[in-house]
C-alpha cells in the first residue's frame, strides 16, 4: 500500500509540472459514437501499430547495416548469416513493410466505402493520401538499401523516368543518383531519405492525421439516408455522441488493441517461417544476367510500364501519377457532402473495385510477365516428341532451326516457351506457307525480322516445319485469292497433318 | 490537485500605445527580415550542395575517353562485352563503378559500341548472337544486331557510345548513365534536342 502511495505521489509530482495527465485522459475517454467500436475500424490503429514496430527493427539494422555501395550487400550477407538474430529482424522489417502497405491500403479502402472522408474530415482524408505516398516511398527506398541487382537495376528504371522528362531530365537524373552513374552516392541518398527524411515526415503527417481524428471525432457508421449537410453535421454527430456514444478507451479501443495484437503475431509468424527477403545478386551491372523484378507492391507498375501503348507512354508516365494523386487529394472537395453509406453509392463502390481488380490483374501478370522472352528456352525446352512424329527429314530441320534461332524464346511449343508472340501449336491454321516466310524474313508487328540472319536453307526448312504445325482434324491455312471455295486434294494434302 | 503555474504567470497584453507599437514594431520587423536573410545564406549552400551533381559544369567534367582493351578482344563481325570503370568514381563505388557494353566490330576499323541500358527503361538488353538480337528482360524489348529497335516497348534504338581507336586500343566516350534525355554521345551533350543523332 505505501508503495502505491509512493507511486502515486511520484506521478503526481511528475504531471504537476508537465501538465499532460488530463489532456491524455481527456483524449483516451473522448465520446465516440458507439456503432465505430467495430472491427471495420481496426486498420488505422493497426497501421500505426506496424509502422512503430518498423521504426524499433529499422533502427537495430542500422547498428549493422553499412550504406555504401561496396559493402552494403556484404552487411547484409553478416545480417542474415552471422549477427545474432539478424535475420529475424531483417524478416521482420521485410514483412512488417508488406504488411504496413496492406494495412494502409485496406484502411484507404474502408475509408472510402464508409465515406469518412467527406465533411469536415476532408484534411484528414488528403493527409491520409501524403501517408500512403509516403509509406510506398518508404516501401521503394526500403528496396533499394537491399542493394543487390533488383536494386541496381530498380534504379536505373527509376533514372530512365525522369530521363524522360522534359528539358530538366539530365539535372533530374543526377540528382537522383547523386551524381553521373548509379553507385555510392545514389545509396547514400536514398539512404538519408529512408532513414531521414521520410521517416521525419511520417511522423510528422501521422501526429497531425491523428490530432484530426481526436479533434473532429471518428466517421459514425453510415446509414442509407443519413446525408451530410456542412450546415448540421457538427450538431447531429455531436448528439449521437452524447446520446449513443462510448468512451474511446476502453470501449472502441478493445478491437483495436486485440486486432494490432493479431496482426504482431502474424508478422512475428510470418518472419519466422519465410524469413528474410533477399539480398539477390550482388549489384555487379557487369554480370548482365539479370532478371529485375521489383517487389510485390510495385509489380503492377512494372506490368503498366510493358503495357502501356508505346506512343503515349512518356505522357502517361510523367502525367499519370500526378492526375491520380491530383485526384485523390480533390476527392473530398469534389464530394464533401451527401450520402456517406456505400449502400447509396454505386458509382463509387463500383471504381473501387474496378481498381481492384486493374491492380489485381496487373499484379498477377507482373508475376509471370508474359511479354519478356524467355531467356534460357531454346536451350532448356525441347521440341515436344508429338510435334516431331511424322515429320519429313527437310521439316525436322526446320525444328532445329526454330531451336537453334531461339524462336522459343518467344513462342511456346506444347505450352513451353517464352509467350511474348502467339503459341506456335497450330500455327499453319492461321497462316499460310507464303504467310509464313514473309513473317519469318520480314517481321510484323511485334515480331523482328530475320531476313538477315537466316539463310535461304534454313528459312526454307524452318517454314517447311511451321507449316506442319496444325492439328489432325484442322485444315491448313489457305489463300482465298489462289484457290477456289472447295478445297482441292492439292491443297488439303499441304503439311503431314498430325 | 495540480497547481496551474501556467494561469497565474500569464501576463496580460499590453494596451500599447501608437507610439510604443511602431517601436516594438520595428523590431520584430527587423527581427523577421534578419532572420529571412539568414535563412536564406543558410538555404542556398544546402540547394547547392544537394543539387551539386546536377550542375551543368560538373555533368561536363564526368565524361572521358576510357579504354575497353586492345582491338584484338573484339574479332570483327561479332559483339562481345566489354566492360570498363566509369571515369567518376568514389573509392566506396565497389563493382557500381564497373560499367558493362556491348562492342560490335563491324570490319577492321569500323565498330558500333552500344550502352547496355534498354532505351525503354534501362534494363541490362543481352546479347543472342544465333538470333542476332539483343533482348531486354524486362517488358520485352529486342534490338537487332546493329542496335536499331526491332520489336516491344523501346522508344529508339540502342544508345551508342563515341568511340576511337588509339594504340591499338578501342575508346569510348563515357561517364554518365544513358537515358533518353543524355544519350551518351558528345554530339548530344551539346544538342540534347537532337537525341536521334547518337
Amino acid at each position: 500500500m505505501r508503495l502505491t502511495k509512493d507511486l502515486v505521489d511520484l506521478a503526481g509530482w511528475f504531471d504537476r509540472r508537465l501538465q499532460l495527465g488530463k489532456p491524455i485522459k481527456e483524449a483516451m475517454e473522448h465520446r465516440v459514437p458507439r456503432n465505430t467500436a467495430s472491427w471495420a475500424y481496426v486498420f488505422g490503429s493497426a497501421s500505426l501499430t506496424v509502422m512503430i514496430l518498423q521504426f524499433v527493427t529499422g533502427i537495430c539494422l542500422a547498428f549493422v547495416y553499412v550504406p555504401s555501395a561496396a559493402q552494403a550487400w556484404t552487411s547484409l550477407q553478416v545480417l542474415n548469416h552471422e549477427q545474432s538474430f539478424g535475420w529475424f529482424i531483417r524478416a521482420l522489417h521485410g514483412w512488417g513493410s508488406n504488411f504496413m502497405v496492406a494495412l494502409v491500403l485496406i484502411h484507404m479502402i474502408q475509408v472510402f466505402m464508409f465515406g469518412a472522408y467527406k465533411f469536415p474530415r476532408e484534411l484528414t482524408w488528403m493527409v491520409g493520401v501524403l501517408l500512403l505516398l509516403m509509406t510506398l516511398g518508404m516501401a521503394f527506398t526500403g528496396q533499394v538499401l537491399r542493394f543487390d541487382q533488383d536494386a541496381y537495376w530498380g534504379l536505373g528504371i527509376g533514372a530512365s523516368i525522369m530521363g524522360r522528362v522534359p528539358l530538366i531530365g539530365t539535372p533530374l537524373v543526377h540528382a537522383m543518383l547523386g551524381g553521373p552513374i548509379i553507385a555510392g552516392e545514389t545509396l547514400s541518398r536514398f539512404f538519408a531519405i529512408h532513414v531521414f527524411i521520410v521517416p521525419g515526415m511520417l511522423i510528422a503527417f501521422v501526429g497531425v492525421h491523428l490530432l484530426m481524428v481526436l479533434k473532429l471525432g471518428i466517421n459514425e457508421w453510415p446509414m442509407p439516408g443519413r446525408v451530410v449537410k456542412r450546415s448540421t453535421y457538427l450538431k447531429e454527430y455531436h448528439e449521437l455522441t452524447q446520446k449513443d456514444g462510448v468512451r474511446f478507451v476502453p470501449d472502441a479501443f478493445r478491437k483495436d488493441l486485440v486486432f494490432s495484437g493479431l496482426i504482431i503475431l502474424a508478422l512475428v509468424v510470418c518472419a519466422t517461417l519465410f524469413g528474410p527477403f533477399g539480398p539477390k545478386g550482388q549489384p555487379d551491372p557487369t554480370v548482365v544476367q539479370a532478371v529485375p523484378k521489383p517487389d510485390y507492391f510495385f509489380l503492377w507498375m512494372y506490368a503498366a510500364l510493358a503495357l502501356l501503348p508505346p506512343n503515349m507512354e512518356t505522357v502517361l508516365l510523367l502525367v499519370g501519377p500526378v492526375i491520380a494523386i491530383g485526384f485523390l487529394i480533390a476527392l473530398p472537395l469534389i464530394s464533401g457532402t451527401g450520402e456517406k453509406s456505400w449502400r447509396r453509392r454505386p458509382v463509387a463502390m463500383l471504381c473501387v473495385l474496378l481498381i481492384i481488380v486493374s491492380l489485381a490483374a496487373f499484379t498477377h501478370l507482373g508475376t509471370s510477365a508474359p511479354w519478356s522472352p524467355e531467356m534460357n528456352a531454346w536451350s532448356s525446352e525441347p521440341v515436344p516428341a508429338k510435334l516431331l512424329a511424322g515429320r519429313s527429314a527437310l521439316e525436322r530441320q526446320g525444328a532445329v532451326v526454330f531451336q537453334a534461332k531461339q524462336c522459343r524464346n518467344c513462342h511456346a511449343l506444347g505450352g513451353k516457351g517464352g509467350q511474348r508472340g502467339p503459341a506456335l501449336d497450330n500455327v499453319a491454321t492461321r497462316l499460310t506457307g507464303e504467310e509464313l516466310v514473309r513473317q519469318v524474313l520480314q517481321g510484323r508487328g511485334n515480331m523482328p525480322a530475320y531476313g538477315k540472319n537466316l539463310s535461304p536453307a534454313e528459312t526454307t526448312a524452318l517454314v517447311a516445319y511451321l507449316k506442319s504445325l496444325h492439328s489432325p482434324g484442322e485444315a491448313p491455312a489457305r489463300d482465298a485469292s489462289l484457290v477456289s471455295a472447295v478445297p482441292t486434294p492439292e491443297t488439303s494434302a499441304d503439311g503431314p497433318g498430325h | 490537485m495540480p497547481e496551474n503555474t501556467q494561469e497565474a504567470e500569464r501576463v496580460q497584453e499590453p494596451q500599447a500605445t501608437a507610439k510604443k507599437v511602431s517601436r516594438r514594431q520595428m523590431l520584430m520587423t527587423f527581427g523577421v527580415a534578419l532572420n529571412a536573410v539568414a535563412g536564406v545564406l543558410f538555404a542556398i549552400p544546402v540547394v547547392g550542395y544537394i543539387f551539386g551533381p546536377s550542375r551543368r559544369k560538373e555533368m561536363k567534367k564526368e565524361l572521358a575517353w576510357v579504354t575497353l582493351g586492345s582491338l584484338t578482344q573484339f574479332p570483327e563481325g561479332e559483339t562481345r562485352l566489354a566492360t570498363y570503370r566509369n571515369p567518376f568514381v568514389r573509392p566506396w563505388d565497389g563493382d557500381t563503378g564497373n560499367i558493362p557494353c556491348w562492342v560490335r566490330r563491324i570490319s577492321a576499323d569500323k565498330f558500333q559500341v552500344f550502352a547496355i541500358n534498354c532505351t525503354h527503361l534501362g534494363c541490362p538488353v543481352r546479347w543472342f548472337p544465333q538470333s542476332g538480337l539483343f533482348m531486354c528482360p524486362c517488358h520485352g524489348g529486342a534490338y537487332y544486331a546493329d542496335g536499331a529497335r526491332a520489336s516491344g516497348p523501346p522508344p529508339r534504338g540502342l544508345f551508342k557510345y563515341d568511340f576511337k581507336i588509339e594504340g591499338g586500343q578501342v575508346l569510348i566516350k563515357a561517364g554518365q548513365v544513358p537515358t533518353l534525355a543524355q544519350p551518351p554521345s558528345q554530339a548530344c551533350l551539346d544538342q540534347p534536342r537532337r537525341c536521334e543523332c547518337a
